[in-house]
């Protein structure tokens, strides 16, 4: 019979033995571990235990892996003859190639990239291949994906990202409605917001860094909605 | 305390130690996790007058491409003392002892980490002890294992140790400079305590077969209650803000 030793939405450490008996438990994370019939964690988490039957932990620090299909923020820092080199946020380099730029055939003797993008540009991207032995690729030619002009570009802990989206983006839904101002979240602990006026940028930039400081805690969503409706009323707005 | 090179009196008429410990008791310690703003993750370690500062950086992009591994994220490792961590001074340029603790640091570390999931990356783990007072190896041990777990990087376990030194015939837990110096043994022993195995084990002097199972039951004795101190350090972390 499995036994846990947590509850849900525990903070769990590095050690914490998290159930016993667990043969029939599913694991949904790269940061749980097996030992003796015992799951352990590895990692400081939020425990998340559904119905009994399956445990996932979703990392409070660490940085940024790269999947397949996330939306990422990323910055240019190299330009090569037909790539661009990408940082975004992770211990892995992104290539960005130019077909997965340009909407036509690139040929570098008669064009140079440096006129579509250029270091120090910030893009919008999604990641379109990884599989551990090559650098991500990614790729801008979907909607949305793209070059960022205007606006701002926030940057917090990766693994505070999903509660900047909160749960089915209830946390981003509140933040679009409270401040109308457009947010493009990166998983890669990005964030672009492009604000209709200073006063509504620096609320949202304050709101999104209490977030990250708060992340591990409960009733986040409501406690930010008032820190937001505070702010407001005290600059005027 | 004495000075010079007249041997101080190391266990007293009661069986107390030179600083008024039992021969069972660990020094005073203190832990501190994100004590640096520009390390992925960073801690601060206390046990009596050693004091221990860890930096971990990564997993990150190696700084030279052929340092990397296609399996798993290499682990770097330096243990440094300070000019200033000893009462002479000492040369800050790495000694022979230095690069040893090093190597054994990191292979106690490589045992816990599980490196295989950031193929072709490096963590580097710098260890700076600030004041030396013995134990320094166990110290950096420990810091190193607390600021790996601040930086996010997943471990088997923490990684928990102490010294256990024999003065004048005696077992004694946790021991300093004083009784390094002037007892017959020094074995600093590091455990994973959740899962019960040792990933750092030295001895320097001699033991009977029968002190060292002495010795060993003290020291996981005394590496339990640092444990739970590590695991109370990084929880504190959390719950300060999450009061509410």
């Amino acid at each position: 019979m499995v036994k846990f030793h947590v509850k849900d939405r525990d903070i769990v450490l590095p050690g914490d033995v998290i159930a016993e008996d667990a043969s029939g438990v599913k694991i949904r994370s790269i940061y749980l571990t097996r030992v003796c019939g015992k799951i352990l964690s590895t990692i400081c988490g939020l425990v998340h235990i559904v119905d009994n039957k399956e445990v996932d932990l979703i990392p409070l620090e660490g940085p940024y892996i790269p999947r397949v299909d996330d939306i990422v923020i990323g910055l240019i820092i190299d330009i090569g003859l037909t790539h661009w080199e990408v940082d975004i946020n992770s211990p892995y380099t992104a290539i960005l190639n130019a077909n997965e730029a340009l909407h036509k055939q690139f040929n570098p003797i008669h064009d140079d990239l440096r006129r579509y993008l250029s270091v120090g540009d910030y893009i919008v991207a999604k990641i379109i291949g990884f599989d551990r032995s090559r650098p991500p690729m990614l790729t801008i030619k979907e909607k949305g994906l793209g070059r960022i002009t205007g606006g701002k570009v926030i940057e917090i802990k990766p693994s505070r990202i999903p509660r900047v989206v909160g749960k089915k983006g209830s946390m981003i839904t509140m933040l679009k409605n409270e401040t109308t101002c457009d947010i493009v979240v990166g998983q890669n602990g990005r964030i672009w917001i492009s604000c209709p006026s200073k006063e509504l940028e620096d609320i949202l930039t304050l709101a999104i860094k209490k977030i990250e400081l708060e992340a591990h805690t409960s009733g986040l969503t409501s406690r930010i909605r008032e820190f937001i409706m505070k702010e407001k009323s005290e600059r005027g707005i | 305390m004495t000075t010079g090179d007249e041997k101080p009196k190391l266990i007293d008429e009661n069986g107390l130690r030179h600083d008024g410990r039992r021969p069972d008791e660990l020094r005073p310690f203190k832990f501190e996790v994100g004590v640096l703003s520009n390390a992925d993750g960073s801690s601060y370690v206390r046990m009596g007058n050693t004091v221990a500062v860890a930096a971990v950086y990564g997993p990150r992009e190696p700084i030279a491409k052929f340092m990397s591994h296609p399996g798993r994220a290499v682990l770097r490792c330096r243990y440094h003392m300070a000019p200033f961590s000893t009462k002479e001074r000492k040369s800050p340029a790495p000694s022979r002892r230095e690069v040893e603790l090093s190597k054994v640091i990191r292979e106690a570390l490589e045992s816990v980490i599980f490196t295989e999931l950031f193929p072709r990356t490096t963590i580097d783990v710098f260890i700076e002890i600030l004041q030396a007072d013995g134990g320094t190896r166990i110290a950096g041990l420990i810091a190193a294992s607390l600021a790996l777990a601040d930086a996010g990087i997943p471990m088997r376990d923490l990684v928990a140790g102490v010294a256990v030194g024999k003065v004048n015939g005696t077992l004694v837990l946790d021991i300093d400079e004083v009784e390094d110096n002037y007892g017959e043994a020094d074995m600093p022993i590091a455990f994973l305590p959740a899962l019960g195995e040792i990933v750092l084990f030295q001895l320097n002097g001699v033991l009977t077969p029968q002190e060292l199972k002495e010795a060993m039951d003290m020291a996981w004795k005394g590496a339990l209650k640092i444990y739970e101190a590590e695991k109370e350090t990084l929880r504190k972390k959390y719950l300060e803000l999450g009061g509410e």
